[in-house]
């Protein structure tokens, strides 16, 4: 098991052995997450420093949780709140933080490429819980571990994602892990919410949804990001519902056993039939928060094990 | 005043087209005579310089530069800018009005000027503002400004989003003779972009503007241009969809020219890799086939000039994600340089070069500068077109240091600046 990386910033810096070590740990946690004895100790003695620039709940409650399962002493920081306001920038930010010696420090940014910027300034491991439009690794590797362990592998298949491309980093870390994985992508949405040049990407890009998700296995619903719109993207949502939300109906035109996932939080009656996601037998929205919290601690363990590494060879050197 | 004599030249002469190896005699300040190698130069100068067979060229007259007085003196002064330009050839500097608060009044043009005549080595022409405080509300004192000397009139990267306002100050403008310089650019769909559209753009998850914005500014522009009969000139045309808009209102007639800068001829949208803000500009870098097409725009004669665009910025406003990072670069020490690289790709000859870097821009500004004549201002650079060497940002003479080109493998350096006939640069 290799896993040669200081940083988790995205999908992109990662070879398919990577995913493939991170799934494999992951799996472990999940089943371990299942007993009594949920606790280890790879992270003992560290501390973990989970800084939200963008108001999260779930990301930020499963790293937490993560963390603590692991023995690490977590921290939380809405950032916000605090410094923004006062003008401090993210480099100052970063000099304070370094001062702290966290040894794990998961940031969520609203600006695309913060997360690089920072993780060029601090001395710890910095893992991404989603910067801008750009990338949300862990995000896409629980998604990865929910499908193999629904399908039984990551490779081969016929996947959709279907929604806000454009606005999603979602969307983003999962066509570079899924490419990665050798699996047939399909984007699904109105041309307004297409990124440009995204035919570039190696995938197939659908308006017609019932079209796009003809004989799928996996429909990978996004979150109708209206926070982030300027304005003008869609006409209205229950025209967008009826022509782009997953309902019984269009999932019809899936394969019979197409599972049905979604990052959450989700828009009952804008993206997604409320019943669909509740209905256990497709969807697995549930075990994907679930997943959630063991891809966090797998990461989380592997980037401590080469920290621990480091310091030991610098130990050595000195 | 003393004679000098540089001999044993090669003498770039834009508007022949020619280099060809000689002397030349500078007297009272401007060219008095350019000679043959060898042949005699009548009564013997005060001071012969050996050029070592290295080129001798008109010195550039960069349109667009900004110096950041007043209101940011701390990252420009005409001082600091003036010393770069020496070392970068460049013999003038129209300087851009978008300091803070904006070149808008007689007044404040007076201590710009003033300002400009104490610190430079170089000369510099201060252009002012087309609209009051650069809002595109209210056209500024035109009359009063041209009195007081302002070159040109342009609210640099804003766009004058009004076309009644813009049409009547271009009107007002043409009464005048003005010069005025915009920015082509459909600011709807330009607001808040830090890239171009496109799969680069999509990949590191920037917000990013279409090409065609920049089609669709020009386009408006030509429009208004064929309504009011101004004299105009597009600052950076920077992707192949521009370009016929820009053949055909030239082939009209209309009094219209276009400037690209030199970031746009020699860099591309994929050198921003890993978020480096220091190659964020304004508009932003292209795409390659774009960069290609105006390269040859420039060889064809169809963008006319080329511009560092020197814009500093300190480092907290580069150092900050990329959408929040400043936009801009500092380029008139590295202008020379980085075009050579477009001579040494054999792209565009020497001559060719000079024409859109010293002689169009003169042109356009109504100046007799830019010239490799008898009778021309002797404001020249001598410069070795082949010396490698490896940028270092630190030893810029900017206050900023904000540079894309850090680092970067260069062939090309400018071994002495003459403005008027006196040595303002001289390398070691």
């Amino acid at each position: 098991m290799s896993f040669d990386h200081t940083h988790l910033l995205g999908i992109e810096p990662l070879a398919a052995h990577d995913i493939t070590t991170i799934l494999d740990l992951a799996d472990q946690y999940a089943d371990r997450g299942r007993s009594a004895a949920k606790h280890g100790d790879a992270l003992a003695g560290l501390t973990q420093i989970n800084m939200f620039f963008e108001s999260s709940t779930r990301t930020q409650a499963s790293f937490e949780l993560a963390g603590k399962r692991l023995g690490a002493d977590v921290m939380s920081m809405a950032m916000q709140a605090s410094s923004i306001k006062k003008g401090e920038t993210l480099i100052d930010t970063a000099m304070t933080l370094n001062a702290m010696h966290p040894d794990l420090l998961v940031v969520r940014h609203p600006h695309s490429g913060a997360v690089d910027l920072l993780a060029e300034k601090v001395n710890c491991a910095v893992l991404n819980a989603g910067d801008g439009r750009h990338e949300h690794p862990t995000q896409a590797l629980l998604d990865a571990l929910t499908i193999r362990r629904a399908k039984g592998r990551l490779h081969r298949l016929n996947i959709a994602i279907c929604g806000d491309i454009a606005h999603s980093r979602v969307a983003r870390s999962n066509i570079i892990l899924l490419g990665k994985m050798e699996n047939r992508i399909r984007l699904i949405g109105p041309p307004t919410l297409m990124p440009a040049g995204i035919a570039e990407f190696g995938v197939e890009v659908y308006d017609d949804m019932k079209k796009g998700l003809e004989g799928v296995d996996v429909v990978m619903m996004l979150r109708l990001q209206r926070e982030r719109m300027d304005g003008g993207f869609i006409p209205s949502e229950r025209e967008y519902y009826h022509r782009y939300g997953l309902d019984a109906e269009k999932l019809a035109h899936a394969a019979p056993d197409a599972i049905v996932m979604h990052p959450g939080p989700m828009n009952r009656g804008v993206e997604i039939d409320g019943e669909l996601a509740d209905d256990l037998r497709r969807s697995v929205i549930q075990q994907q928060v679930e997943m959630g919290v063991a891809v966090r601690m797998a990461a989380m363990d592997l980037l401590a094990r080469n920290l621990r590494a480091r310091q030991t060879s610098k130990a050595v050197m000195a | 005043m003393t004679r000098t004599l540089i001999t044993n030249a090669i003498l770039i002469d834009p508007e022949a087209g020619t280099e060809t190896p000689g002397s030349l005699l500078i007297d009272e300040g401007r060219i008095a005579a350019i000679l043959p190698e060898g042949a005699p130069h009548g009564a013997a100068p005060a001071q012969v310089i050996d050029a070592g067979g290295k080129h001798l060229a008109p010195g550039i007259v960069d349109i667009g530069v900004k110096v950041c007085e007043p209101g940011e003196r701390h990252k420009e002064s005409y001082r600091s800018a003036g010393l770069a330009a020496a070392a970068g050839g460049v013999t003038t500097m129209a300087t851009r009005p978008d300091t803070a608060p904006a070149i808008d009044s007689p007044e404040v043009l007076e201590f710009a000027r003033r300002r400009a005549n104490e610190a430079s080595p170089v000369n510099v022409l201060p252009m002012a503002a087309l609209t009051k405080g650069r809002e595109g509300r209210e056209m500024t004192e035109i009359g009063f400004l041209m009195d007081a000397g302002a070159i040109a009139f342009t609210d640099c990267d804003h766009v004058v989003q009004s076309t009644k306002v813009f049409a009547r100050a271009l009107t007002y403008a043409r009464a005048l003779g003005a010069l005025v310089i915009a920015h082509p650019q459909e600011p709807g769909l330009s607001v808040g972009a830090a890239a171009t559209s496109g799969k680069f753009a999509s990949l590191y998850g920037l917000p990013a503007v279409s090409p065609m914005a920049e089609r669709m500014g020009l386009d408006r522009d030509i429009a208004l241009l064929e309504m009011t009969g101004a004299r105009y000139h597009a600052d950076q045309i920077t992707t192949a969809r521009a370009l016929p808009a820009l053949e055909r209102a030239k082939r009209n007639g209309l009094d219209i020219t276009a400037g690209t800068s030199i970031h746009h001829l020699t860099l591309n949208e994929l050198d921003v890799a890993g978020y480096r803000t220091f190659f964020k500009v304004k508009p932003p870098l292209r795409s390659e086939e774009d960069r290609q097409a105006v390269v040859a725009a420039v060889r064809d004669g169809l963008i006319d000039i080329i511009s560092s665009m020197h814009t500093p910025q300190d480092e907290e406003s580069k150092r900050l994600p990329f959408e929040e990072a400043a936009s801009g670069a500092v380029a008139l020490e590295t202008l020379l340089p980085a075009a050579l690289r477009l001579y040494h790709s054999g792209d565009l000859d020497l001559p060719t070069l000079f024409r859109a870097l010293s002689l169009n821009p003169a042109k356009r500004l109504g100046l007799d500068a830019g010239r490799m004549a008898v009778g021309a201002p002797a404001d020249l650079v001598l410069f070795d077109a082949n010396k490698p060497f490896v940028l270092d940002r630190s030893t810029l003479r900017s206050k900023s240091k904000n540079t894309p080109f850090d680092g970067a493998r260069m062939q090309g350096r400018v071994l002495a600046t003459y403005v008027a006939g006196i040595a303002v640069y001289e390398a070691e």
